[in-house]
């Protein structure tokens, strides 16, 4: 490739970064400058205010009812639960995605095709609507909830309005998110490695952990990005699956911007999720150049 | 001033254009509270004037109002409740329409015709009102009664644990919780909040959930055996169970009442005012009644059907209307502190 003047290369990306200016960086700026206003009277915005800090310091320290300032759990106790409904939703989308994926690339081309459109198929249908499903699926005098209930020994299971229901309404979400990069993975994958794997005298288990893992890690790490962010910002499940009863960072943040009327504490959330998010980008990012740099 | 002189100017044109075109498009948006309108009628509107309505949902009025403020959603008529009104006409987002003047206001029954959120009726004209109580299913009760009163809500017998839906509203939940207590709806006094915090977090464990989606299938279905809940909705769920039962709390029962209202920017105002006018008939307002189960603002008794007629929560029993209380607005310190109550229940 010749080499390139830097002018000419500026005008090959300067409309791209133009327009991530533009439509990503001015309205983060505008999130991050509401964040440190204070809320209008009625709803929105007090653009005259001073802008201080006072929205990311309310999410750690608060008046308590009775006007002393104290350390108040209630946001961190919503964000752990976002963390930890996203991280399990992470792990329980590998383990049942994995075992899919590999399965998909197995199959004859005509067949994979298929698979991969019934795996679509759920997009056709609104999130909102299926999470309704999941509410008729899980019914107390449902099918699903008879059938838990006469298997399972110890009392009556209730499978709506709790944690595990928003777990298997994240999981039932965002599975295809973690199936399609791993298979997109599988789908070029060379059966010889294993056979090799076997020849060398792998058994199934090390096939399976020092081969196939392994190969599928890009797969797995761009799917655990693509399940694990929505599901942290998630707030429909938790709203309708979860019965309302605890709040997802996703559910703290919609409350600001409707019922609460309180826009400015909201953009502070928002950007406090934003920079998590970011983290866990980076991390990954750092930890996959250092794989990297080791093979 | 040059970039004003050229708005000014712009706008100029495109009235005088407009004024030129005379006939608006034949066209209305209209943004409704989802499923709070029937759609039959919509059929009968478009028949009579020849008007298409494009109709569009919202679930609550701060919504409605963070829509109307972000800018750019073209509505032509709206249906604020009455506690957001007056700081919507505040704020510049609301035109007048001057419902007095129009020819089926002299309908408008004599509680509505001058309500303390718009002093004569400037801005807006009545549509529904109804009530938020607690629903219950008398089949599931021993004695196939309950107490008018908040308390069977908030401090529920113990054969109704885990077998109630509270509305997933902050606001409703505090003021309900506020009145049950005898205190002020908009507090502003911590030991208050705390009091109510404390009501709302004995009765959680005892909730099955919180929800003001579905409600009418929720209670119907037998789902819930109690829920806290609007009075229309209620009325639907006893067509579809009939053992379904409404209490207007005797400590005070919260009333709301809902109004068209055109916002600022309409791009089709006469036909927001022929629709508004148009609904204020007393065929088309019963006809609303008929169809959704919300009592209606409107002389309009002799087209109900009986079903509604003799439905206790649609048709108030004269009795309880001095437990009506109509929702107080919040100043920002009250409101801080009903978030505070709120998130800290569900954190």
């Amino acid at each position: 490739m010749s080499a390139t003047s830097p002018f000419r290369r500026a005008g090959l990306v300067g409309p791209a970064l133009l327009v991530v200016l533009i439509l990503v960086g001015v309205p983060l700026g505008i999130m991050a400058w509401v964040s440190l206003l204070g809320r209008g009277a009625t709803i929105g915005v007090d653009w005259q205010s001073a802008p201080s800090f006072a929205n990311y310091t309310k999410l750690i320290w608060e008046e308590d009812f009775d006007g002393t300032l104290l350390f108040n759990p209630t946001y961190l106790s919503i964000l752990w639960r976002s963390v930890w409904q996203a991280a399990a939703t992470t792990v329980i989308c590998v383990a049942l995605g994995l075992p899919v994926a590999l399965w998909m690339s197995s199959l004859s081309r005509g067949a994979r095709d298929i698979a991969v459109l019934l795996i679509t198929i759920p997009f056709w249908t609104n999130l909102l609507v299926r999470n309704y499903a999941w509410l008729i699926i899980l019914r107390e005098d449902g099918a699903v909830s008879k059938a838990a209930n006469a298997v399972w020994p110890f009392g009556p299971v209730q499978l709506l309005y709790n944690d595990a229901a928003i777990l298997i309404g994240l999981v039932y979400s965002f599975l295809p998110f973690m199936i399609l990069p791993i298979y997109a993975g599988f789908e070029k994958f060379d059966w010889r490695l294993l056979e090799a794997a076997y020849d060398l005298g792998a058994n199934r288990r090390r096939a399976l952990t020092r081969v196939i893992v392994p190969l599928a890690m890009p797969g797995i790490i761009a799917g655990s990005m693509l399940v694990f962010i929505p599901s942290l910002g998630s707030f429909v499940t938790a709203a309708i699956l979860g019965g309302g009863k605890s709040m997802m960072m996703g559910n703290l943040i919609q409350l600001q911007f409707g019922q609460s009327r309180n826009w400015p504490f909201g953009a502070a959330i928002s950007v406090v999720l934003l920079a998590l998010m970011m983290l866990v980008l980076m991390g990954i990012a750092i930890w996959k150049n250092r794989q990297e740099r080791k093979t | 001033m040059k970039w004003n002189g050229f708005l000014t100017a712009s706008i100029l044109a495109f009235t005088v254009a407009g004024a030129a075109w005379s006939e608006e498009e034949k066209v209305l948006y209209f943004y409704n509270w989802t499923d709070y309108y029937p759609p039959e009628l919509l059929a009968k509107f478009e028949a009579e004037t020849g008007i298409k309505v494009i109709q569009d949902g919202y679930d609550s009025n701060e919504t409605l109002i963070a829509k109307l403020q972000a800018g750019g959603a073209a509505y032509d008529v709206i249906v604020p409740t009455d506690y957001v009104v007056a700081g919507m006409i505040k704020d510049g987002l609301l035109q007048p329409i001057n419902a007095t003047e129009m020819s089926n206001f002299q309908y408008v029954k004599e509680a509505f015709k001058d309500p303390e959120f718009d002093p004569g009726r400037v801005y807006t004209a009545p549509y529904t009102w109804g009530v938020t109580g607690i629903a219950y299913d008398s089949a599931q009760v021993t004695g196939g009664e309950l107490e008018q009163s908040w308390g069977v809500f908030f401090e529920p017998p113990a054969e109704l644990e885990g077998k109630i839906a509270a509305l997933d509203i902050g606001s409703e939940m505090i003021q309900a919780a506020a009145i049950y207590l005898g205190l002020p709806q908009c507090t502003e006094s911590n030991d208050d909040a705390a009091k109510i915090f404390a009501l709302l977090e004995a009765q959680k464990p005892k909730l099955k959930m919180y929800s003001a989606d579905s409600t009418v299938d929720r209670m119907a279905s037998g789902e819930v055996a109690m829920h806290h809940l609007w009075s229309g909705a209620t009325a639907r769920a006893h067509e579809i169970k009939d053992t379904v039962r409404f209490i207007y709390p005797k400590e005070g029962t919260p009333m709301f009442r809902d109004n068209f209202a055109m916002p600022v920017g309409a791009p089709h105002p006469e036909n927001a005012k022929t629709f508004i006018n148009w609904m204020m008939a007393p065929e088309n307002a019963a006809a609303v009644t008929n169809g959704i189960a919300y009592a209606n603002s409107i002389e309009s008794s002799e087209y109900l059907e009986d079903r509604w007629k003799n439905a206790e929560s649609v048709n108030m029993p004269p009795e309880f209307a001095d437990r009506l209380v109509p929702t107080d607005v919040c100043s920002p310190a009250a409101q801080e502190l009903r978030d505070k109550i709120w998130t800290r229940l569900k954190g």
